[in-house]
């Protein structure tokens, strides 16, 4: 743009001269700020985040061992059940069982459950595109414009509420936490609600309008792996209902990875769990609904707390200290290069 | 090309990777996800796959690429518009770069072919030396040697820039004024014969106001002396010349024009005089006119020839002039004979030159004039650095090599350091090709062993357009070589030994060529010589050499537009192709390696995390980031920092540049972007985008956030890659640019917060509820980039991105220093 005026306001003007502008600009001469390599400026920059890495890495270990974590692989425990999932047509009849473990020592703070599975690739594009956004927003749209394919209706035209494959494809095990105080069986107390992103409970996922739940989702099917409607997945709480109970959003929100864990449940700190989870004999109590065996996917049922960094992944802390001492490292051998190469330089 | 092989290199691998997940995996997750309709097979899916690859990571081929050169080059062409030290405030004129596609070629500049006449030196010719009747003059030995003719004349002489003051149009000989005032015969005829014998037309606007139209600047150079010393030509008809001898007017009959033309070397004119006296005048070339001369001056010819060799070996040009009285009886034979040969039907050229022949014998020598064409301002300086810069310079004239050697030695072209001079000027095929060898073998012996490598290359593959490694000589020579000699030289089986001899020669000289000659000349170096080559000359008979080289260069000189109108960039001084290459070539140069560089790196850190990614999505063509981000990121995100770097970045400023010309032989040597460099880069991008990819996977797996919700979902891991990929790229940026200007700035701290501000609009409620199909990523940056973690994951990419950069870069300038870390 620049250039084009210029030469415009050249013809125009008819300047005499054709002699260009002694600007900055034209003349490249714009002040500048040289930065250049020099020893003490990359010196510095190696050995300070060298610093930073090691003591950020420290912190984040030491914060990622105080997170008691409890890992229990239940597919196998309940092979049972999974090898009754395997066969499909037995998808209406119930299959329980029961996981039992020991706390040796009490789960101080915030406990939360997570469900894991492995193998399970929620990341896949097909499976990913596989929703619409305008139907979980309670809007009545024509599903068939979005990708829900092939969970989109029935033969019969009646439409699938919610579609596609990943709201299809839901998690639907319960699973329930008992704690056995001297042979009395406690139910630990678990809060369903409070699990997804503010976002996602009260932007993204809204309910169709009408005066009661069921009329809204009047004309549409549960989807077919559902054992029921949409409208029932919370029917004590009317607010963790339909498309915005919690279970599914946190289900909607697909997972990057094949193996991931989503949010289940929370302890809620009451009477004997105002703490934590004391130590003792627990059982959990699990409705198996999802099979996973055929694909070769594992589940697991998981307790955890968490501290400022995230639960007990060892991961970052490890990459910051190895990070940390590489850049030390390479940080004295650039001095020791430099140091040898100063030394030859004064002899010539 | 090999990007192109690349891509479906990663493709296939993703195909089949897609194929077998498919078969391994995919078809028993069928339950949850069942294959789209009329795939029935894992291969056909790999196959489709393929396709969705190519499309995802197509941007390694990058397309906005190309449009970026084009500003960069624009931009750098106006730079060289701009410049006011190549503006010649003499005639105005500015320098102009009259195509925007070969800047950064000016940066690899190897070879230089240059014209002499107008190029090297102003093509202002002045009367400057003559020798009448063995008489030498114009030698100074008095400076206040000023005529008086001038101001009895004229004051505007034809060079309408510059009138007495100016020493060009001085003569300081006093005896010559002296001898033309003594009425001196030869003396008088002499000046008769340069006002008479010659194809100039006069205009006279204003009484007094003469100004002479010549064909050739020698020519008016000759007739404005002789207006000079009292001959002045004042009109021209078809059959008379007027000329005003010492103040009287004369009209003399124009009899006959013997032309000028390149074999004959010479014209003459037959007049008659108002006294009725038939004469004939002839200026000529010496070889040519020395031959037709009557032997009653041998002694005469000895003296001039003395006097020629010492003004050709100050450089001039000269001419001898020579003049006949006629016999009436004969000369009229001779005009029947004329006229019946220009009205021939058949052979007319040859038998007009047999008449010419003819008449022009037993000619009686007069004298010779000498005319000095001065070097440009700055010219052996300019020569000099260029030469410094490991530019080997060619000069390509029409002059005699007598001439051509005093010129390159006044320029600096051939100085005594030179350990030789060879002169080739063997005028058979043999002679030539023994010289060449000759040369050849002095400068490098080892050449003509068989173990040498390019004789072993010649006896493999004997197809011609081989390319030839450059040779080192074992010291600095020079080459010169003459028409005649370089018309056998350019034949076939000589080409070999030409380009291989004259290569290694810092210098080479021709002289007496054709401009047909000049373009075969360049056109061979570009045949055998793996190198960018510049001609830069002025006038129309360079124009076939300008066009055949990499890059044409127009003086806008004395000799009319052709040659700036077939011409690459145009400027008026030779000095300032200095600047040119040194400066603006090579800051061209380097900033587009570093922009190229930059954008292969930029778009292989972008597009390998989507190749990382499949091997954990199953290859489904999932892509890492948000579509928008895909969109926008070599749209908006990182368009202008590196632009803004390819156009203000200096890695030393223009005054050093020219002080160190060695700073350019990297470019002529191509190592800042050679497939080495591109092959770094695209490695430098492959570890980039593994950080990428795997420390914010390590950094999200299995973990959760610090409120307890899962944070491993699909959308906060590609707001937190994206992030940390904008960051790295803008950082390593910051690192390429060695000159950091406001806009610069400006740019880069713009583009990363246009980038915040972009997501976070993106990722709104209502962006969302607007264009529910959209925005699918509501809320995602809000609730992601306010977990500790991220922000740990997103400063060890950058860490672990830029650190090994910032040291191997810091290691590279101590162990291997480039000449411009040195400086």
């Amino acid at each position: 743009m620049k250039n084009k005026t210029n030469s415009l306001s050249q013809e125009g003007e008819a300047r005499p001269s054709r002699c260009p502008d002694n600007s900055a600009f034209k003349q490249q001469k714009l002040p500048a700020w040289k930065p250049q390599l020099n020893i003490a400026t990359v010196l510095s920059s190696f050995f300070l985040t060298g610093a930073f890495c090691l003591s950020a890495g420290v912190c984040l270990i030491l914060s990622a061992n105080s997170v008691r974590e409890i890992q229990i692989d239940y597919s196998d425990k309940c092979s049972d059940c999974s090898k009754l999932r395997e066969n499909s047509s037995n998808w209406n009849k119930e299959c329980n069982c029961s996981v039992n473990f020991t706390l040796k020592e009490d789960i101080l703070g915030d406990v939360f459950m997570y469900y894991g599975l492995q193998n399970f690739y929620q990341n896949h594009r097909r499976y990913m595109i596989s929703r619409s956004d305008a139907q979980l927003l309670g809007r009545n749209v024509n599903i068939q414009k979005s990708y829900c394919a092939p969970f989109t209706t029935y033969q019969n035209g009646t439409p699938m509420a919610p579609c596609g494959a990943i709201a299809n494809s839901m998690f639907n095990d319960t699973i329930d936490l008992f704690y056995n105080l001297n042979s009395s069986v406690i139910k630990v107390p678990l809060l369903k609600t409070g699990n997804s992103w503010w976002t996602d409970k009260n932007v993204k996922f809204r309910n169709p309008k009408s005066y009661n739940l069921s009329s809204a989702f009047a004309g549409t099917a549960r989807p077919p792996y559902w054992q029921k409607p949409v409208y029932l997945l919370d029917e004590e709480n009317e607010r963790n209902n339909g498309y915005v109970n919690d279970d599914f959003i946190v289900w909607m929100r697909v997972s990057a990875f094949a193996t991931f864990r989503n949010l289940y449940r929370r302890v809620r700190r009451v009477e004997q769990f105002a703490d934590g989870l004391p130590a003792g004999n627990y059982t959990f109590r699990i409705s198996y609904n999802f099979p996973v065996t055929k694909f070769k996917g594992r589940k697991h049922v998981i307790l955890s707390t968490v501290v400022w960094s995230g639960g007990s992944n060892p991961f970052l802390g490890i990459a910051y200290v190895v990070s940390g001492t590489a850049a030390t490292l390479t940080g004295f051998v650039i001095t020791a290069i430099h140091l040898t190469l100063r030394k030859k330089k004064t002899y010539f | 090309l090999q990007i192109f092989a690349f891509l479906a290199l990663m493709c296939l691998i993703l195909a089949i990777g897609n194929g077998i997940w498919e078969y391994d995996k995919g078809y028993y997750f069928q339950v949850y996800l069942p294959w789209a309709e009329g795939i029935n097979s894992a291969s056909y899916s790999g196959f489709l796959m393929f396709w969705s690859y190519v499309i995802i990571l197509n941007t390694v081929v990058p397309i906005s690429l190309y449009v970026s050169v084009e500003i960069i080059r624009l931009g750098n062409s106006f730079y060289i518009d701009w410049d006011r030290k190549m503006y010649y405030p003499l005639n105005d004129t500015p320098a102009q770069a009259r195509t925007t596609t070969l800047n950064e070629e000016l940066g690899q500049i190897k070879y230089i072919f240059s014209d002499k006449t107008g190029t090297l030196t102003q093509n202002i010719m002045s009367f400057n030396k003559c020798s009448i009747n063995g008489k030498s003059y114009g030698d100074v030995y008095d400076m206040s040697g000023q005529r008086t003719e001038i101001t009895e004349n004229t004051e505007k002489v034809d060079f309408s820039y510059n009138p007495l003051a100016d020493p060009k149009f001085s003569f300081y000989d006093h005896s010559l004024v002296e001898a033309v005032k003594l009425n001196d015969v030869p003396t008088h005829r002499f000046f008769r014969l340069l006002s008479l014998c010659h194809t100039v037309m006069p205009e006279e606007k204003k009484e007094g106001n003469l100004v002479y139209q010549a064909q050739s600047p020698d020519e008016g150079a000759l007739v404005t002396a002789a207006r000079n010393f009292g001959f002045v030509f004042r009109a021209r008809t078809p059959e008379t010349i007027t000329v005003v001898e010492m103040g009287e007017t004369k009209i003399y009959k124009l009899l006959a024009i013997l032309d000028f033309n390149n074999v004959r070397k010479r014209m003459s004119v037959i007049v008659r005089s108002p006294e009725g006296d038939l004469t004939l005048y002839c200026k000529g070339a010496d070889t040519i006119l020395y031959e037709l001369l009557h032997s009653s001056c041998e002694a005469l010819k000895e003296e001039t020839t003395e006097h020629l060799n010492e003004f050709a070996g100050e450089g001039l040009r000269t001419l001898v002039v020579a003049y006949k009285n006629l016999d009436e009886d004969y000369f009229q034979d001779w005009i029947r004979r004329h006229h019946e040969a220009s009205t021939a039907l058949e052979g007319r050229e040859d038998k007009l030159s047999e008449l010419y022949e003819e008449i022009e014998k037993d000619l009686m020598l007069l004298g010779a004039t000498a005319i000095e064409d001065k070097l440009q301002d700055g010219v052996p300086q300019t020569i000099d650095t260029l030469a410094k810069a490991n530019i080997k310079i060619w000069v390509l004239t029409g002059d005699k090599q007598e001439t051509a050697m005093n010129i390159g030695y006044s320029c600096n072209l051939l100085h005594d350091d030179m350990e030789d001079v060879f002169i080739i000027e063997g005028s058979t095929s043999d002679d030539v090709l023994n010289e060449l060898r000759n040369a050849r073998k002095k400068m490098k012996p080892d050449s003509f062993l068989d173990s040498d490598e390019i004789n072993i290359q010649f006896e493999k593959s004997s197809k011609k357009p081989n390319i030839l490694p450059d040779e080192q000589a074992n010291g600095v020579y020079g080459l010169v070589i003459t028409g005649h000699s370089l018309a056998y030289a350019l034949e076939g089986n000589l080409e070999l030994e030409l380009v291989r001899t004259a290569c290694m020669c810092k210098v080479v000289i021709c002289c007496r060529v054709t401009p047909l000659q000049k373009a075969q000349v360049v056109e061979l170096v570009k045949k055998y010589k793996k190198a960018v080559t510049l001609a830069i000359g002025d006038g129309a008979n360079d124009v076939s050499m300008i066009k055949t080289a990499h890059i044409g260069v127009g003086i806008s000189g004395q000799e009319g537009m052709q040659a700036v109108l077939s011409s690459d960039f145009s400027f008026a001084q030779f000095r300032y192709l200095q600047r040119l290459l040194l400066v603006h070539g090579r800051w061209s140069y380097i900033r587009m390696c570093k922009f190229l560089k930059y954008f292969f790196y930029k778009n292989f850190a972008f597009t390998l995390v989507h190749f990382w990614y499949g091997f954990f999505s199953g290859f489904s063509a999932q892509t890492v980031y948000d579509e928008w981000f895909i969109t926008l990121y070599n749209l908006v995100y990182t368009s202008l920092p590196v632009l803004g770097m390819s156009l203000f970045d200096q890695d030393v400023d223009d005054r050093w540049s020219i002080l160190f010309p060695q700073l350019y032989v990297p470019g002529q040597q191509n190592l800042y972007f050679n497939k080495m460099v591109f092959v770094t880069c695209m490695l430098q991008g492959i570890y980039s985008s593994l950080i990428l990819f795997f420390i914010p996977y390590g950094a999200m797996y299995n973990t959760m956030r610090s409120d307890g919700k899962a944070i491993a979902d699909y959308q906060s891991f590609a707001l937190v890659a994206q992030t940390c990929l904008l960051i790295v790229v803008s950082v390593q940026i910051g690192l390429d640019t060695s000159y950091w200007t406001v806009v610069n700035q400006f740019f880069i701290w713009g583009s990363l917060s246009v980038f915040f501000a972009i997501t976070f609009t993106m990722y709104s409620d209502g962006m969302y509820l607007i264009f529910t199909a959209s925005f699918p990523f509501i809320g995602t940056a809000r609730n992601t980039l306010s977990q500790p973690n991220v922000w740990l994951a997103i400063f060890l990419s950058i860490t672990l991105c830029v650190l090994p950069v910032v040291g191997f870069r810091f290691l590279k300038t101590q162990l291997k220093p480039t000449p411009s870390d040195k400086v």
